[in-house]
């Protein structure tokens, strides 16, 4: 057994995580920043910091993932890391040049009071910061929410220093979006192509995370978006937040700022979160919804229909970010199939309360809980007391699959053992028949490998 | 796709290059990275300037103090509970990332696949975390009853002044287990070093002599440094084995705290990676009077070589034709495969830059197949793993090194062993070596390129430069080289292959090597229509 010590009894704790449903703030700023062209992420902190993030980004995307530090000493941890931003500052622009080098803190620097508005202020007026250059920043203290809350600053960040309102309004919509891959943005931009709104995407990692070999390294690749767009946020119409815990804060400095108006709805993940976003979508750009949107859905309902039976009353567990597994599970209700155990490390009161309206009526066995202690090692007991059908969430989850011999689906971050998330989306109505087939998949390469000989079918 | 370049006559003066490279920095930094940039002459004494601060900004491949602590040393040892005081992120990150295999006898303990964690949060910044570690502590020892529990500091803990140490002695005195802490905040150091010394101080402090254990065979050793990174150490424990050398315990692969304990037991450790356990070495030599010899178990000649210098220095001639029996039958095995492969892979061009001991135990193997070593480095090494321990006395102890606590060790009169000192006074009289680390340097050909803590910009340029065949480094690199069409080898985790070491170990890479040099996936990047001129047809479809 990988996890050998894994009881059921399941023991309150106050202060002990054990296999956490999460990580810390500054990955996430890490991956916003990403999805801005031209941008190289900086990480305020010790080198550890930047290096654990670098390589849990690669790892999930087997792709260059270039980002700075300020490589803390116990001297910058004692008189503050004022000397060593700037420096860093310095360097950045003399040795990699990027268009914009944006800054996130961490634990450390939070925790010695580094102002990082006041230092960056400092290196412009020192003319660190070569003129059309940019520095931004975003605050990310490890030891407040989770990952997702570092993305969800950075992307404030983002907005707070570029969006500039005039007088001219833009006829086009802003696309927040949530943390999802670069398969999924390049999914959104198809989908806004068809629906004919015009829109800018932030951040958009598609053509950055999942970049073409061709025997060139390129430092800032094609995508990401761009200055000019960024900057036009300002003037649009509205912004759509796809995923409130990731998004939210970005809308609504756009409406302070800008008065850009905002609606924010989840991640287009499965059938009802997608029928909403097309018609938010629609709403939003003024557009009717195109056949070939409601062909794609169709084509999702053929699917489900045709497959029903192998998902019908299926217990499934599953851990994730708020903002990726809320919209999954309505999903999974839709389809029959029961999420019984759910957890996210990622706090959040709103958790709770969609929870409850998803499942009080249809799955009112379910366990959930989100924040301080929900942790995988607490799936695992419930697991342990009753057993699942299906297991889905990230990379982590294969030692319970294994140990517990549950079919596996990988979503989330991260995933570092298996390919295929940067290039096929999961949002979306084609999206949601990638989840349905990988779910089929795992449920009857289980049935196929041990069922009784005489059961075996040829047909399912 | 670089176009490879013909070095059969002598590696070209990289002069040059290294003048390119520098022209980019700012005058500040330039005059500190010449000085970790050296064009190797094995005939000169030169030296490196290494171990000291990253400058910020650059794009390096170093981690932190807590990552060297908690990672490499105590990480590989399965029946012992890490539990990370901090954000949730250092103990997230440090989860099964690093590839320690561990076998677990039955009913045996194995934390590894865990992670332990106390999630502070921001109340806990403030008004101290103190309390909550020590409930974590009491939760993990109700949940899993483990031996011992180690509790490792991150940024955070040190600047609000919480005592792990003050902790660990009253859950200590409350739960009757062993329970020890570490101070190693990410910042404590330049880089993973500070976090491997730390490590090395705390285990020889509250683990190493605990317990005694009767003497269990003829030949007692322990190695050092060895991290059972895709089952390396399995290769070495089947050699002893069969060689009829007791391996007391492992210094971390496939360890457990109690074979710690009594390590003080042996009568000889031998050292791997030398960087990161030498402290260790060091400081069993001066209170238990065990001596230590530096060995490599990378490369088919390095193990020949490592198994006669255990045997010499037993002196005994049943273990020594034991030892020539194994040598003459695996060498046949290597020597088969070697001569399959060699002629397809020799001549090509090798970098690797890596760790305390790998990019130097690597040249080896890769000296075996015929691929020639253009430049190297380490990630945190000291200048005596570049330039050999006989600079130790001349580098100059800076703050950042101050910063780690020398441990004052003396003679534990109860289990010293005299013995051991006069057997290592007769053997010095005969020439056998002790401490024998020369570093990575004199073995490297001359005008090779020697980088100390290289960073983006100059892998770039190196790259540009060498056209290499392969490059070695971690996961951060992986990537960022191969996209200019170099494969990359990872001397971290093996790219989820290996073992590497001894025999078996060095067929395996030479298979890999193989299967990275000799495909031909690189050279269909370009697409065939690459160099055709654009057509406008006329049955373009209009949107």
């Amino acid at each position: 057994m990988l996890l050998k010590h894994t009881t059921k009894e399941v023991r309150e704790r106050t202060a002990l995580t054990v296999n956490p449903a999460k990580t810390c703030q500054p990955v996430g700023a890490m991956y916003a920043a990403l999805g801005v062209h031209g941008c190289l992420p900086h990480s305020h902190g010790s080198q550890g910091c930047c290096s654990y993030h670098r390589s849990a980004l690669t790892r999930h995307y087997k792709e260059p993932v270039m980002a700075a530090t300020s490589s803390f000493t116990e001297g910058s941890s004692v008189f503050g890391g004022q000397a060593n931003l700037l420096q860093a500052i310095e360097t950045i622009f003399a040795v990699y040049e990027p268009e914009i080098i944006a800054v996130h803190s961490t634990c450390l620097s939070e925790t010695i009071g580094d102002d990082l508005g006041q230092i960056v202020n400092k290196a412009r007026d020192e003319g660190k910061v070569p003129a059309g250059r940019h520095v931004i920043q975003a605050s990310t203290p490890s030891y407040v929410g989770s990952h997702v809350t570092g993305y969800a600053n950075m992307l404030e960040g983002i907005v707070k220093y570029f969006a500039e309102k005039t007088d001219e309004k833009i006829r086009q919509i802003n696309l927040l979006s949530g943390w999802v891959e670069p398969s999924d943005m390049r999914e959104l931009k198809r989908i806004l192509k068809i629906m004919k709104v015009k829109s800018v995407l932030l951040p958009d990692t598609s053509d950055v995370l999942d970049t073409p070999m061709t025997g060139k390294f390129e430092m800032y690749p094609k995508g990401g978006t761009t200055i000019p767009e960024m900057v036009s946020m300002g003037d649009s119409m509205q912004s759509l937040g796809l995923g409130e815990w990731a998004t939210q804060k970005a809308a609504i400095t756009l409406d302070n700022q800008c008065k850009v108006p905002f609606d924010i709805i989840d991640i287009p993940v499965g059938l009802k979160a997608t029928d909403r976003f097309i018609q938010a979508l629609a709403k939003a750009g003024r557009v009717s919804i195109p056949e070939k949107i409601t062909e794609e859905r169709g084509r999702l309902l053929d699917v489900i229909t045709d497959m029903h039976q192998y998902l019908y009353g299926k217990r499934v567990a599953i851990y994730g970010d708020p903002d990726n597994i809320i919209p999954m599970i309505e999903f999974l209700v839709d389809l029959d199939m029961k999420p019984v155990y759910i957890v996210s490390g990622t706090p959040g009161k709103k958790f709770e309360k969609r929870m409850e309206a998803i499942l009080s009526e249809r799955v009112p066995e379910a366990k959930y809980k989100n924040g301080p202690q929900a942790d995988m090692y607490l799936m695992h007991q419930w697991i342990k007391e009753n057993p699942v059908d299906l297991l889905i969430g990230n990379t982590y989850g294969k030692y319970i699959a294994r140990d517990e011999n549950i079919p596996f689906v990988r979503m989330g971050f991260p995933i570092v053992d298996r390919i295929g998330h940067s290039y096929f989306p999961t949002i979306g109505y084609m999206g949601a028949m990638r989840i349905l087939e990988k779910i089929l998949s795992a449920l009857m390469d289980k049935q196929d490998a041990a069922c009784l000989e005489e059961k075996f079918e040829l047909v399912m | 796709m670089p176009n490879r370049k013909d070095f059969t006559n002598g590696l070209p003066d990289p002069i040059a290059l290294r003048e390119e490279i520098l022209k980019k920095y700012p005058a500040k930094i330039a005059k500190k990275r010449i000085k970790g940039i050296v064009i190797n002459d094995p005939n000169l004494e030169q030296e490196i300037m290494a171990n000291v601060r990253t400058i910020p900004g650059i794009i390096t491949q170093r981690g932190c103090t807590y990552a060297g602590c908690k990672g490499v040393v105590l990480g590989p040892t399965r029946d012992i509970i890490n539990l990370v005081h901090g954000p949730i992120g250092c103990s997230f990150y440090a989860w099964l990332t690093r590839r320690n295999q561990t076998r677990v006898p039955e009913g045996g303990d194995n934390y590894i696949n865990y992670c332990f964690s106390t999630d502070m949060q921001d109340e806990n910044i403030v008004f101290g975390g103190e309390a909550k570690l020590k409930d974590a502590v009491r939760e993990a020892f109700e949940m899993f009853k483990p031996k011992a529990i180690g509790i490792f500091s991150t940024c955070p803990v040190g600047l609000i002044g919480d005592d792990v140490h003050s902790v660990a002695r009253d859950m200590k005195a409350e739960l009757g287990i062993n329970i020890f802490g570490f101070s190693c905040e990410g910042y404590r150091g330049v880089s993973q070093s500070a976090g491997h010394h730390i490590a090395n101080n705390g285990v020889f402090k509250h683990v190493v002599g605990l317990n005694d254990r009767e003497r269990v065979g003829k030949f007692q050793v322990n190695l050092l440094g060895e991290y059972n990174i895709g089952g390396d150490a399995f290769e070495i424990e089947a050699l002893f084995e069969e060689a009829g050398i007791t391996l007391l315990s492992t210094f971390s692969g496939n360890s457990t705290i109690k074979s710690m304990e009594y390590s003080h037991t042996a009568d000889l450790n031998m050292v791997m990676c030398h960087r990161s356990i030498n402290y260790i070495a060091e400081m069993m030599e001066e209170k238990y009077g065990i001596p230590w010899v530096k060995v490599s178990f990378v490369g088919a000649e390095s193990t020949c070589k490592s198994l006669r210098k255990i045997a010499d220095y037993f002196g005994d001639a049943g273990l020594k034709a034991k030892v020539e029996e194994i040598i003459v039958r695996e060498m046949a095995k290597v020597e088969a495969v070697k001569s399959s492969i060699k002629p397809r892979v020799e001549g090509k061009l090798a970098m690797m830059f890596v760790g305390g001991s790998r990019a130097h135990h690597y040249q080896d193997l890769f000296g075996e197949l015929g691929i020639r070593t253009v430049s190297a480095g380490y990630e945190f090494a000291h200048r005596d793993d570049y330039e050999g321990r006989k600079v130790i006395p001349t580098i100059k102890i800076d703050a950042d090194t101050r910063n780690i606590e020398e441990l004052s060790v003396s003679k534990d009169e109860t289990h010293f062993r005299p013995d051991l000192v006069e057997k290592k006074a007769e053997l010095v009289s005969q020439g056998f070596e002790f401490k024998d680390y020369d570093g990575m340097m004199p073995e490297m050909l001359k005008n090779s390129l020697v980088i100390d803590d290289v960073n983006h910009w100059e892998t770039e340029k190196l790259i540009e430069f060498y056209k290499p065949d392969v490059f070695c480094a971690g996961i951060k690199e992986k990537y960022v080289v191969q996209k200019a069409g170099v494969p990359l080898k990872q001397l971290h985790s093996y790219d989820y292959g290996g073992p590497y070491t001894a025999f078996d170990g060095a067929i395996n890479f030479y298979v890999e090597m193989e299967r990275m040099l000799a495909t031909n996936i690189w050279k269909m990047i370009d697409a065939p229509w690459k160099n055709e001129s654009e057509l406008v047809g006329s049955m373009t479809i209009e949107y």
